[in-house]
């Protein structure tokens, strides 16, 4: 060690002469080092060190520099784990880059100072893999015990689960007793009562096992799962083994909440794609194949308004659900009138004159924009996962999705029961000449309700746009389960969509650990074709006088 | 049927409306390579660029003088991702432009609908893309690896090097994951891997809806053994499964994933930020830095005209088999399929990565395997690899029915099945 770092000052002042900067640097270098000899010198040495191709000497590097104690080590480290920590071609000086301006500026990595910008080409990332990701997380765990953010503590203390073991307990029970924090005493608790589990001491051990009987951390129950195979004492694995029944059982019930948040998210997919249908062929009887495409519009109007607002990438979600219910609308009306209108009372010609459209406005994306799919952002909301606890959590895209369906179909709901376009539109599904007996125009209603639907299949291309691939073919894969969600809901009822959407979906997810993603597809169709055997109507069949026709 | 009409405005015609790029004042004397990719489809997205590789291999040997004093020409058709439209526009190409060589095909299942058309009419096919082996032919060169050459290498670095001990093999349901899959896990338990740390998942073309997938390899990973994902997921379904890893936490550093169908072509739609660690095993990576390398991206970016396209392992296999194609009509002397295909044996031209890529007698290359993981800038940082190159293996010697079977198309065997041990050809001609 002495002697690289003597090899390392004599290169350094050599270099020195050239660059002005590195003049100054020599010199703080000096006036460091003056300050508090021993350390500095130490600690730069040991950053320079990282600078080596090998992964396990870098290894060792990590942790010569966090024995040093240095005040940049968290800094550095943090630096080598985002990427940014870099080798200057030059001299070989191990620096920080920082290109979050457009320009990339350069510090000194042992010492902080700015060292002006770079090009590109001028200096060299330090590799790093991924045993050396967890090293670098567990060094930076162990510094960030003493951070004042609590949510950092959490974090560091999570991070630390995975090496517990008996020699970290004094640096735990120190954190413990400074932590005021509730949530991170706990987990604190925790993690002693994990690393106590491998000590030799029974007494101490059967302590641990009654700390961890509700918990369901996966550490926990792992540990717990050896000890109750592996203990010598009779007495503890019968302790093991009563905590790991009662885990195990908590574990299960999480697992039946998270397949049902599962199959509401599936659920509530199927309801956005289907819920513009329900309308054009529920309300109006129209067998619009093109329907997967109006969602696919929607999808790509998000793609633009990302592309027109990059700045603001958080709103663009707000301004694409109008913006994607005009377009998609729009095309509605225009196909509704240039071709539906004329073919009323035809459904096969319907059906053929749609399915060409659908082809026509694949090619028409595929011209204008890309035959690739394309790439929409998820907004930082819109990322990550909301942790209810250390087995269940619910990713956010999801559980907004799953929101927004409801919103939706409230919204939906609330036109056709209280406008006067929904009551009109009632009226034309429920008896066309009496309703223009009554002075509505049945000509303007079919296309509003016609754009309406499309609308609505153009909202539902926004919010699927943040789970699926964004393609000129995604609107393929919607079509069928559309049609599937609202003829097993029963035609021209929209809570029925919804009982039929939420059905299907969690059925499927219930299915699909047993029978896999494939089958449970075939499955929930072979069982909607005998249902509909049974009930040609679907779940909530039209009563009345209109049924008849 | 076509072959007896008297050449004049028709075939042109024909020719125009199947894409040639050619002039007619050439066509009378020039060799003809066809290019048998899907421009259209689900699969443009990989098969587009390698069309492209093609043709700027054609221009730079034409610029070069040609082959043989004559001028090489280009037939380009579109099959759509249509699988058997492969077959139909291979018999085209053949049959009607009578090309001498043909380059093409991604999908197993595509290399599978064309195969008895080239065996039918002796016409001669080099293959690009990583498969799963099984097959070797008289009339296909396969430049891409077998699965000794990348599924086994990758799930070797993952048991030694990362220690590995439950596995997860995810893939999509067609011929080529499947089969990956069955050689992968009868690996495994020769290696002494359980049942029950196996865990085997099959989703179809493009699924999108990953999170009980994911979270059930969460669970089957929190068991306490370190847990690995050998991914054999193709085409846009990538996207959603990465993304879905990415929302549920789950980093490179708890539970990786290798993949064998994710290269630079497919990162470059996706932010790949929550996706660094994760790796990938090739024969080639765009970041490796050798002269060769930097020689084959300057030259594909000045073709393309774009500095921001990247370069990937198949285009890497159709350079070498290009390459060692036009060594081996220059050593035979014609354009002879026959001759052809026995002087390729033998052939060896320097890959991108610094060594030299040999053609076995099994029609498959020899290789060196590089496994990379994913930078947030969408290339791969090379943390392991072959110290030579690993010749391509074409039946398994991990299944049952393949481990006695060899390859060998130089006299006197003569047969890309040869039992070993009952001594026989099984008789088919793959």
């Amino acid at each position: 060690m002495a002697r690289s770092s003597a090899q390392y000052f004599i290169r350094y002042p050599a270099g020195a002469g050239t660059n002005p900067w590195l003049r100054l640097l020599g010199l703080l270098l000096l006036l460091v080092t003056a300050c508090n000899p021993l350390q500095a010198q130490d600690f730069s040495t040991a950053v320079q060190t990282l600078d080596t191709k090998s992964f396990s000497a870098k290894e060792e590097a990590i942790s010569a520099l966090v024995e040093t104690g240095g005040d940049r080590t968290l800094t550095v480290l943090q630096a080598m784990l985002e990427g940014n920590l870099h080798s200057r071609n030059e001299d070989g000086l191990v620096v920080i880059l920082d290109d979050r301006g457009g320009e990339r500026r350069i510090y000194d990595a042992a010492q902080g100072n700015d060292l002006g910008t770079v090009g590109a080409r001028e200096t060299r990332k330090i590799g790093i893999n991924n045993s050396l990701r967890t090293a670098l997380r567990g060094a930076i765990a162990r510094l960030n015990l003493g951070s004042p953010d609590a949510t950092v503590r959490l974090a560091a203390v999570q991070a630390m689960f995975s090496e517990l073991e008996p020699r970290l307990k004094p640096l735990l029970q120190e954190a413990l007793a400074r932590e005021e924090d509730g949530k991170v005493r706990d987990l604190l608790t925790t993690a002693i009562a994990i690393s106590d589990l491998e000590n030799d001491d029974t007494a101490l051990q059967l302590e641990a096992i009654e700390i961890l009987d509700d918990s369901i951390l996966p550490e926990a129950r792992n540990r717990l799962a050896v000890l109750a195979e592996q203990a010598d004492s009779p007495r503890l694995r019968e302790a093991a083994h009563q905590a790991l029944k009662n885990i195990e059982f908590r574990l299960q019930l999480y697992a039946l909440a998270e397949t049902i948040f599962f199959g509401m998210s599936l659920g509530s997919v199927l309801l956005l794609a289907a819920i513009g249908l329900a309308i054009t062929f529920g309300v109006m009887g129209v067998i619009n194949m093109a329907h997967g495409e109006l969602i696919m519009l929607g999808a790509y109007t998000t793609y633009l308004v990302q592309l027109a607002m990059p700045n603001h990438l958080e709103w663009s979600m707000l301004v694409a659900v109008p913006a994607a219910f005009l377009v998609s609308g729009a095309f509605g009306v225009a196909i509704e009138r240039s071709v539906i209108r004329f073919l009323y009372g035809r459904p096969l010609e319907t059906l053929l004159a749609t399915f060409g459209i659908s082809l026509i406005l694949q090619q028409l994306v595929r011209s204008a924009i890309s035959a690739q799919n394309v790439t929409v952002a998820n907004p930082g909301w819109m990322s990550g996962s909301l942790e209810i606890n250390a087995v269940l959590s619910i990713t956010y895209n999801r559980l907004y999705i799953v929101i927004f369906a409801l919103l939706v179909f409230v919204a939906l709901l609330a036109i056709l029961k209280k406008t006067t376009l929904g009551l009109q539109v009632r009226a034309v599904a429920q008896n066309r000449p009496m309703a223009r007996a009554m002075g509505i125009r049945s000509e303007w209603v079919d296309a509003m309700t016609f754009g309406l639907g499309s609308g609505i299949a153009g909202v539902a291309g926004v919010a699927l746009s943040q789970i699926t691939n964004v393609g000129p073919n995604m609107g393929q894969a919607y079509i069928i389960d559309s049609f599937m969600v609202v003829v097993f809901g029963g035609v021209a009822n929209l809570w029925g969509t919804l009982v039929g959407a939420f059905t299907l979906g969690i059925a499927n997810k219930f299915l699909e650990p047993y029978s896999g993603a494939v089958l449970a597809k075939i499955l929930i169709l072979v069982f909607i074709i005998l249902f509909i055997q049974k009930r040609p109507r679907g779940l909530f069949p039209q009563k009345g006088r209109m049924a008849e026709n | 049927m076509m072959k007896k009409r008297i050449p004049g405005k028709l075939p042109s015609l024909l020719a125009a409306s199947a894409l040639i790029f050619s002039s007619l004042a050439q066509a009378a004397d020039a060799i003809k390579v066809g290019v048998l990719h899907s421009l259209s489809g689900t699969m443009a997205i990989s098969e587009t660029t390698l069309k492209d590789t093609v043709l700027m291999l054609v221009d730079e040997q034409n610029k070069k003088g040609g082959l043989l004093g004559k001028k090489l020409e280009a037939v380009v058709v579109d099959p759509a991702s249509n699988w058997p439209l492969f077959a139909e526009k291979a018999r085209e190409l053949i049959e009607k432009d009578k090309v001498d060589v043909v380059f093409g095909c991604w999908t197993s299942v595509s290399r599978k609908s064309v195969l008895p058309v080239f065996e039918e009419l002796n016409g001669l096919l080099f293959y690009p893309v990583q498969y799963e082996g099984e097959e070797s032919s008289r009339n296909v060169f396969y430049t891409g690896a077998a699965p000794n050459q990348q599924a086994i290498p990758a799930v070797d670095y993952f048991m030694n090097e990362l220690g590995v001990e439950r596995w997860v093999l995810a893939g999509t349901d067609y011929v080529y994951p499947r089969t990956t899959n069955k050689i992968l896990e009868a690996y495994l338990k020769s290696k002494g891997v359980k049942d029950e740390d196996i865990m085997i998942n099959y989703t179809p073309f493009g699924h999108s809806d990953w999170q009980s997938i994911v979270s059930s390899i969460n669970k089957f990973g929190s068991a306490g053994k370190k847990t690995g994902v050998v991914s054999t997921i193709n085409g846009d379904a990538n996207v959603p499964f990465y993304k879905e890893l990415g929302n549920q936490g789950i980093s490179a550093e708890d539970i990786p994933v290798v993949a064998f169908s994710v290269g630079e072509e497919e990162l470059s739609g996706i932010d790949t930020k929550p996706l660094v660690g994760h790796l990938a095993a090739w024969n080639y990576f765009m970041s490796v830095d050798s002269p060769e390398n930097d020689a084959f991206i300057s030259q594909w970016h000045k073709f393309i005209g774009d500095q921001k396209r990247v370069t990937n392992d198949p285009m890497e296999a159709h350079v070498i088999g290009f390459n060692m194609w036009v060594k081996a009509v220059e050593k035979a002397g014609s354009t002879d399929v026959d001759k052809v295909e026995q002087a390729m044996i033998g052939m060896s031209v320097p890959n991108m990565t610094g060594g030299i890529a040999v053609m076995n007698k099994n029609h498959h290359l020899s290789k060196p395997v590089l496994i990379g993981e994913i930078q947030d800038d969408g290339q791969f940082e090379v943390v392991w690899s072959t110290d030579g190159t690993v010749p391509g293996d074409a039946w398994s010697d991990y299944l049952p029915g393949s481990k006695d079977l060899i390859s060998d198309w130089t006299a006197p065997i003569q047969c890309g099945n040869y039992n070993t041990i009952t001594k026989k050809c099984s008789g088919q001609n793959y």
